[in-house]
């Protein structure tokens, strides 16, 4: 099969999903795609990753916002990291590995719906900290770091 | 497209669910090299998670290419009770999309 079939029958379904997902009221169009933060997930350091995904590179350190994450990761590709943030108005949690060619690696939108902790897993190319950071509607950044060694690096071939 | 899948699992504790995700999704980084052709395998990655209780956004979760494949998340609602309705729901960067919902025990 060549590739302008292939891309042309994924549009095709990709295109009637959508509209089933749509049809569930789960997804509005436009505004759901809008949101992604590109240029904080494509930034190559912390700092500009920071201004881009919060406004501002400023962050506070502070022992309310918690990183469980394993001293040794044995697999880059799976590392199960939790992070916690213990604050009345908790906007969101993001998390960064620093030796990553693009630090930011996810960053969760919280409600009060949810209580402040999420866990999930990431990849990390090599040994490095993790930093959460956490920030409260009044826009205060505040964040905490771990150090994760990793001996088989996660990004792949 | 019936191998894409979400599977959740909640367990109520008084009004607290603790809900476990996983869905599945290759999450390609765009930086890996097909070995034997020698092109680069192009990114496809789960880029916006929405968490909804009772039709409710209550968690959005928004991730990058590090997020390790078949991507887990794990956190707790809030103000739970039985009967009430887990929906969630994932967008990727080409597009498609996969959602589920399930009741609370």
């Amino acid at each position: 099969m060549n590739n302008s079939r292939r891309i042309f029958l994924r549009g095709t379904l990709a295109g009637s999903l959508v509209t089933v997902a749509v049809g569930t009221g789960l997804l509005v169009p436009g505004k759901v795609l809008a949101a992604w933060p590109e240029a904080a997930f494509g930034a190559k350091n912390q700092k500009d990753a920071l201004k881009a995904l919060l406004g501002s590179a400023s962050t506070v350190d502070s022992k309310q916002v918690k990183i469980k994450a394993p001293a040794i990761a044995e697999n880059g590709a799976v590392v199960p990291i939790t992070v916690s943030a213990d604050f009345d108005n908790l906007e969101s949690i993001s998390l960064m590995a620093l030796e990553n060619a693009m630090p930011l690696v996810v960053s969760f939108k919280m409600t009060k719906g949810v209580n402040s902790s999420v866990s999930t897993r990431i990849k990390m190319g090599k040994t490095s900290e993790v930093v959460a950071l956490a920030r409260t509607a009044d826009g205060k950044v505040y964040s905490t770091r771990a150090s994760v060694k990793v001996t088989l690096g996660g990004c792949g071939g | 497209m019936a191998r894409k899948k979400i599977k959740m699992r909640i367990t109520l504790k008084g009004t607290d669910a603790n809900v476990k995700v996983l869905m599945f999704h290759p999450m390609e980084t765009g930086l890996r090299k097909n070995k034997s052709t020698g092109e680069v395998i192009p990114a496809h990655f789960i880029k916006e998670v929405y968490v909804e209780h009772n039709g409710t956004r209550v968690l959005t979760a928004l991730m990058g290419i590090a997020v390790s494949k078949n991507p887990f998340m794990s956190f707790k609602v809030l103000n739970a009770n039985s009967g009430d309705t887990l929906a969630i729901s994932w967008v990727d960067n080409l597009g498609e999309t996969d959602s589920t919902e399930k009741q609370i025990q």
